[in-house]
Order: structure tokens, then C-alpha cells, then sequence
């Protein structure tokens, strides 16, 4: 069956009692054992939950892995990933990744004895020369975020295997309806679902799916143990905005492409970075792994002073952090998602003031056009070179 | 200050937040947003991203705080989550000493997960305080205590402890999941960190999952805030307004679960069929001064050995009003097996060492009329 069938009818088979099209939510945390040493197949909230393993199950499903998790947070699913890791164990990461992640890495995992290296993940010598006896594994984000560069997963996740590493990959920009990473080799995927997937910036959520029983299993154990588990109203929320990926994903990247080519035409803009667009040095491996572009970009002003008035002079385009929602998000990566990473290597991946992200809604182009047109005409006027 | 019981019980109603500014509704709002606008770039909202602050669930940090009579609050996707968080104020290579028969997800934490970052941890009896010094190592670090444990309701002297661990720079945590603060304020008795499954009392109803962390001060309160950013664990809008509506109705609720539970013990207690019953309240338990001296109450959980495995497994079959599930502090009354369910995660010999035995059952006392728990559990017991 189609990925789009699949996505508009979850959950809506699994009720057996009342046929209820919507899965219902389960606000129960302990379930009646039927007799001492017999079980519904749930117990208790945090180990399994109906309305949570419904979820689960098509998270599994979409990405044609073998197993689902969810968790309270993109971040939550991050560190349960994470606890597979041991004193002494190193990680590969990429080089051009969310602030969060760097955090994580570099203020808690540090603390325990797991290191990371910060790799263009593309470069196969890059990757090799980081290689140690003691790397478990490598996280890779594709595109990356902010500045969107592109993994070739294929290539990377069998020189892992070969090194016997995990591949985990981060598909939160694209989602399973535009890549399947575990299908390109990958072992784990996560998601922030906080983003497309849940795609209206209601819902705070994380999703991982696992390829092979021993390491579902082994997810399975920390996911319960360390508890960062998604309620049952969230859960129901994120299958809810789950239903309309397929169309929401063809709005945002119709309107992204539009309105990329757009600003790398303005002259104000130094450059667009989006995938989708054939000066980007992605674009080709893109288009083989995926079958779309995300809804998101980033650009670059001439003028660094135009960004504070761009900022102030939008009307529709909302001055807000995440992205992935309905809704048309502008960040400021400097100042926002990016604060943790040291200038430094912000400045190396090219994360610096006059970098803006760009989180493109499902608004009428035009209207995001005119906002977005109107605002930089306002800022150059007043910096003085409108 | 000691507070005295009305007083605690008006802040159960009036905590600050229970009434929202814009409308004035008499509820918290849900707020059910990832993220929020910013109005001006160099005036940032006080939320940004709801990993990082929410309004709903920073009503229920506020609310938290108030009652433990801490400086900050926190609310947590789980009781485990809370407890995963706290852990990891820890770095490599410290040292924890913590309560022996503490929970099994916690010990299962400690012994799985924590070990192999190298925290390294001891599982002492703390009703001996003794054995609390000598588990004392160059590299100790931290305290976690759980008091009254579960499920054999042992009783630590806070106080004791947490004065001790002063002098040697420790850290000391308290699991308040069995009390509350309406029984018992860990930090009032000198301790740093409070944790909380709100599952279970707090929540009251079955229906959240949810945990707590309350610190004594704004330092420890600001490296916890680190955390719950950085690791991602946070309570969701809806959860925390439902957590909310049920503290609210804390402080009546433990009353009338306490006065079953009291009223259950001694039942079972002058039972012929029952080998030994675990309640702090009871006149011969060994830390009932204790209790009696740190805590305005024992609590509505009674533990009691049936004498064995196969006992156990007929009285479980055989009740009628309470729940035969996992999980406790709710307004049904639940009946667990802790060697097949909330210890399952400890091996047997552990398991055995720390009393819980194959015929020890635990019995959460909700809000039916203690009489028909009673008159359920006689015809249970009865039929052997």
C-alpha cells in the first residue's frame, strides 16, 4: 500500500470493540491483570500504553523498521538512544548539527566518558581518519539544519557496517513520506516530531525506530527504564497531524522551492541553501535518496544590519524557534536553535548573523512572498540602501 | 516554620497559578504549543520552546515547589524520568549510596543503565544508620533515599541522614513518592532534591503518568533545569493540567486512603491467616517513632506476607474490589505482587534478601468505605 494510504488511515482499523475510526486515548497508567501472571499485554503506562503503541506501531511501519518508541521530547528520544552507550565509548557526529545535540554531547554525555568527533559525515577519509577501536556509531543528520548539507546514506551506512558502527540518522526534516533511511541502511532513526510529523506546533514529541530484534530490544529496555515516554493526548495529537503528512510535505516543498528560487534571485540575499535548488552541491544525491525536498531553507543577507528589521517588519512569517508546523517560522540560528555551539564552530559551518532559517508553512505563496518581500524592502530602507 | 495542617491545605487550592490572568478562567490553560512568537528579537518571550518552558507545565512546577516548600520545581514525562534526570547531577565515577529495598525501576536504573557510565552505587539499610556511615567511600558523592521504602515500608530517619551527609558534602535525594508533601516535606528535614512518581498519590487517579523533582535551592534548581532542557524528558501541557486537577484534592484524599489503610493493618494484623504485616502505623513497628516524628501521617500503603507464593496467587485471584495491578496511590484500591511486578526487574536472591518474598503482597488503600475492603479481603483470605 501507498505510504499516503497508510498515513490517513492509522489507527483507525485498531479499536475492535467500538470500531472508532480515531484510535482512542487511553488516559490509564495501570491496567487490571486479568489473573496473577496474565496480562492484557499491558501493565503499566510507561513500560506499554494503547494509545502510545498504536503510534508506535505506525511509526514502525512508515519507516520500514521493526520496532517503534515514543518519547516526550525529540530530545528525550535522543538520550534513550544514547544510553546504549558506555564509559569509554566515542561517537561520529555531524559536522553541521542541531544545537541541542551538541549539548547533550557536550555538557552531559562528556560527563560520563562519551566522546564525540564533528565530521563532514560525506567525507568517507573524514569519517576513516575519526575512526577509532572505540566508536560505536554514527549520528547523522541529512540535510542538516540549518545549512541543509547532504548525507549520501547509502554510501555511509555501509562503510558503518563495515566498521561495525551504528548508523543513526536524524529524518526530521524529511520524514518517512519523502526518506526511508532504515531502507538505505541505516539502523535507528529519529525524529523530532515535534515538526512535520506532528506538523501544527502543538505537540512536543520524539519518535525512534529500530531495525533488528536484539537492538528494538535493547531500546525497548532503556525506553522503559529511563521513562522519557509520550503521553497518551500527545500521542493521539501526533497520529492526528500524522494523517495529513503526505499533503502537508507537498505544500511545504512546493512553497519552499518557490520561494528559494525566489530569494536567490533577490539581491539582497548572498545565497539560498536548499537542496532543491541545482547549485546546491546536494542536489543530486538528494534527488537519488529521496523523493522530495523538506519544507525548510536557509539564506543568507548581504547586510547583516537588515536582519533585526526583516525580523520586525514580517506580518504573517511568525519570529519563532522550531519549524515543520502549518504555520511559517522565521529563526535566527545565531541567536536561537544554535546559542550552545561555541562561535567558533558556528562560524566553521557558517551558522553566523546574517544566516536566516526559514520554516516554510502552508500558507499561500504569495502572501509568504509579499511578506517576506515587504520586510527586506523595509530593512534596506531603513539601513539605507533601499 | 513548621505548617500547620490548614494551612498546607488552603495551598492546595490557592498555589498562585490557579487562576489565569488574560480571562480569569478558573483553571490553568492548556497550553498545547511547541513554540511561541517572539514579539520583539531583542525582547525574547519568557517561553520560547515548550522542551523549555511551558506555561501550563511551569503552573505545575510552581504549584510542586510551593508544597515541598522548595525553591524550584519540575515536571518530568515519568516518575522514572524525574529519577533518570536526578541521576545524572552525577558525573564518572561518584559514588551513591542508596535505600536497599529501594524501587525496582531505580535499582534497575542504578545497576543497567548508571553502571555502565561509571556511577557506581551501594544498597544499604538505612534504618541502620551504621551501615548508612560505613557504605561512605572517597568517591561518595550523593544520598538517595526512599522512605517509607516499597514495598516493605522501612522507615529512614531524614533528618539523621541528611545532617550526616551535610558534613560530608553529599548530596542528598529523597523519593517522596509514598508520603507526599502533605504527610512529609523531605526538605524542611535538611534534604536537597525531592523526586516524586506523581502516578501515584499526587496524580491520584490512574490516569497521568508523571514525575516531580522539587529542589531545597536555586543553584541545585538551576543545574535540574539544565537537564530537563538538555535531555528532553518533560511533562506535556495536557499531563501537567490533569496533574494540576488532581493535586488539588490531595490533601482529602490521602486523609481518607490513610484512614483505610489504618483500618486494614490492624485487621490484618490480628488475622490468623497473615504471617506479617508492614505498616508504619502500627504500634510495633520498628520505625514508627520515626515516622511519627518526621511525617504528619503512615501513609495508605499496608504490606503483608500470606506466608507464600501460592497463598499469594489465590488471595490475588480472589478479590473483588481492588485492582490486581502495579502502580498505587489512586482513588480505586490497587493490589500488587511485587515479585512478579514492580520488583520484577531485581533477581530473586536480591529480591528475597531485601523481604520481599514470594508470598508479600502490597495493598494501595483507595477511597471505598474501608469496610468493604475489609469485608473483600475476609472473604479472599477465607476461602484458604
Amino acid at each position: 500500500m501507498q505510504i499516503e494510504s497508510r498515513l490517513a488511515q492509522i489507527g483507525s482499523r485498531e479499536d475492535p470493540v467500538t470500531g472508532a475510526v480515531s484510535y482512542p486515548i487511553y488516559q490509564a497508567t495501570a491496567f487490571r491483570h486479568p489473573r496473577l501472571g496474565q496480562s492484557t499485554g499491558f501493565d503499566y503506562s510507561r513500560t506499554k500504553s494503547p494509545t502510545r503503541a498504536v503510534l508506535e506501531a505506525a511509526a514502525a511501519d512508515l519507516e520500514s523498521g521493526d520496532a517503534g518508541f515514543a518519547c516526550s521530547s525529540g530530545m528525550a528520544a535522543l538520550t534513550t538512544i544514547f544510553a546504549l552507550f558506555s564509559h569509554g565509548d566515542h561517537l561520529i557526529v555531524s559536522l553541521d548539527l542541531y544545537g541541542g545535540t551538541y549539548r547533550l554531547l557536550e555538557q552531559v554525555l562528556s560527563r560520563y566518558g562519551i566522546s564525540a568527533s564533528y565530521v563532514d559525515t560525506n567525507d568517507l577519509d573524514g569519517l576513516e581518519s575519526h575512526c577509532t577501536d572505540r566508536t560505536k556509531a554514527v549520528l547523522i543528520e541529512t540535510p542538516t539544519n540549518p545549512l541543509m548539507m547532504v548525507t549520501d546514506l547509502e554510501k555511509v551506512s555501509a562503510w558503518a557496517k563495515r566498521r561495525r558502527l551504528l548508523t543513526i540518522v536524524d529524518n526530521t526534516l524529511l520524514t518517512p513520506f519523502l526518506q526511508r533511511p532504515l531502507e538505505l541502511g541505516a539502523d535507528i532513526v529519529i525524529h523530532s516530531a515535534t515538526k512535520y510529523l506532528g506538523g501544527h506546533n502543538d505537540v512536543l514529541a520524539g519518535l525512534i525506530v529500530t531495525k533488528g530484534e536484539e537492538l528494538s530490544r535493547k531500546i525497548g529496555v532503556l525506553h522503559n527504564s529511563l521513562g522519557a515516554v509520550l503521553g497518551p493526548q500527545d500521542s493521539w495529537l501526533l497520529m492526528r497531524g500524522m494523517k495529513t503528512l503526505a499533503l502537508r510535505m507537498e505544500r511545504h516543498e512546493a512553497n519552499a522551492q518557490r520561494i528559494a528560487e525566489w530569494l536567490y534571485e533577490h539581491p539582497a540575499v548572498e545565497d539560498v541553501y536548499y537542496p532543491g535548488l541545482p547549485h546546491h552541491p546536494g542536489y543530486e544525491i538528494q534527488k537519488r535518496q529521496s523523493s522530495g525536498n523538506t519544507g525548510i531553507f536557509s539564506f543568507r543577507m548581504k547586510d547583516a544590519r537588515t536582519v533585526e528589521p526583516i525580523l520586525r517588519h514580517l506580518k504573517l512569517i511568525s519570529f519563532a524557534e522550531s519549524l515543520g508546523g502549518v504555520e511559517s517560522l522565521l529563526t535566527y540560528p545565531a541567536v536561537q536553535t544554535h546559542a550552545d555551539i561555541p562561535e567558533e564552530i558556528r562560524r566553521k559551518v557558517g551558522v553566523d548573523d546574517r544566516l536566516l532559517r526559514f520554516s516554510v508553512g502552508i500558507e499561500h505563496v504569495d502572501d509568504l512572498i509579499a511578506d517576506l518581500g515587504g520586510a527586506i524592502a523595509a530593512a534596506l530602507q531603513e539601513i539605507g540602501e533601499g | 516554620m513548621e505548617r500547620s495542617e490548614s494551612r498546607f491545605a488552603t495551598k492546595l487550592i490557592h498555589f498562585g497559578r490557579e487562576i489565569d490572568e488574560t480571562t480569569g478562567a478558573s483553571s490553568v490553560p492548556i497550553f498545547q504549543a511547541s513554540t511561541f512568537h517572539h514579539f520583539d528579537l531583542d525582547e525574547p518571550p519568557v517561553h520560547d520552546y515548550s522542551r523549555s518552558g511551558n506555561p501550563t507545565r511551569e503552573a505545575l512546577e510552581t504549584y510542586i515547589a510551593l508544597l515541598e516548600g522548595g525553591a524550584r520545581g519540575f515536571a518530568f514525562a515519568s516518575g522514572m524520568a524525574a529519577i533518570s534526570t536526578a541521576f545524572l547531577l552525577l558525573s564518572a565515577g561518584d559514588h551513591v549510596i542508596v535505600t536497599e529495598d529501594v524501587y525496582g525501576g531505580t535499582y534497575r536504573l542504578l545497576t543497567t543503565v548508571l553502571n555502565r557510565l561509571q556511577i557506581e552505587s551501594t544498597f544499604v539499610d538505612m534504618t541502620d544508620f551504621d551501615r548508612v556511615q560505613a557504605a561512605l567511600k572517597p568517591n561518595t558523592k550523593a544520598v538517595f533515599m526512599e522512605t517509607p521504602s516499597n514495598p516493605t515500608l522501612k522507615i529512614t530517619d531524614i533528618g539523621r541522614v541528611a545532617a550526616w551527609a551535610k558534613e560530608h558534602d553529599l548530596l542528598t535525594m529523597l523519593d517522596n513518592t509514598f508520603m507526599t508533601p502533605y504527610r512529609q516535606r523531605p526538605i524542611e528535614l535538611g534534604v536537597d532534591l525531592v523526586v516524586h512518581s506523581a502516578t501515584k498519590f499526587l496524580g491520584g487517579h490512574s490516569d497521568v503518568l508523571a514525575g516531580l523533582i522539587v529542589t531545597k535551592d536555586e543553584s541545585l534548581g538551576r543545574r535540574v533545569k539544565q537537564l530537563q532542557n538538555g535531555l528532553g524528558a518533560v511533562l506535556s501541557a495536557q499531563e501537567s493540567w490533569l496533574l494540576i486537577r488532581g493535586m488539588k484534592t490531595l490533601g482529602v484524599r490521602m486523609e481518607a486512603s490513610e484512614r483505610g489503610a489504618a483500618m486494614l493493618a490492624e485487621w490484618l494484623k490480628a488475622h490468623p491467616g497473615i504471617e506479617r504485616v508492614y505498616y508504619p502505623g502500627l504500634a510495633d513497628h520498628p520505625g514508627r517513632d520515626i515516622q511519627a516524628k518526621q511525617s504528619s501521617g503512615f501513609g495508605a500503603v499496608v504490606s503483608f506476607d500470606v506466608g507464600s507464593g501460592e497463598r499469594a496467587r489465590r488471595l490475588l485471584g480472589r478479590v473483588k474490589l481492588p485492582l490486581v495491578a502495579v502502580s498505587l496511590g489512586a482513588v480505586e484500591s490497587i493490589l500488587s505482587y511485587p515479585a512478579m511486578m514492580s520488583h520484577a526487574a531485581m533477581p530473586r536472591e536480591v529480591r528475597h534478601a531485601r523481604g520481599i518474598t514470594d508470598g508479600l503482597v502490597r495493598y494501595s488503600v483507595g477511597l471505598e468505605d474501608p469496610d468493604d475492603l475489609i469485608r473483600d479481603l475476609a472473604q479472599a483470605l477465607d476461602g484458604d
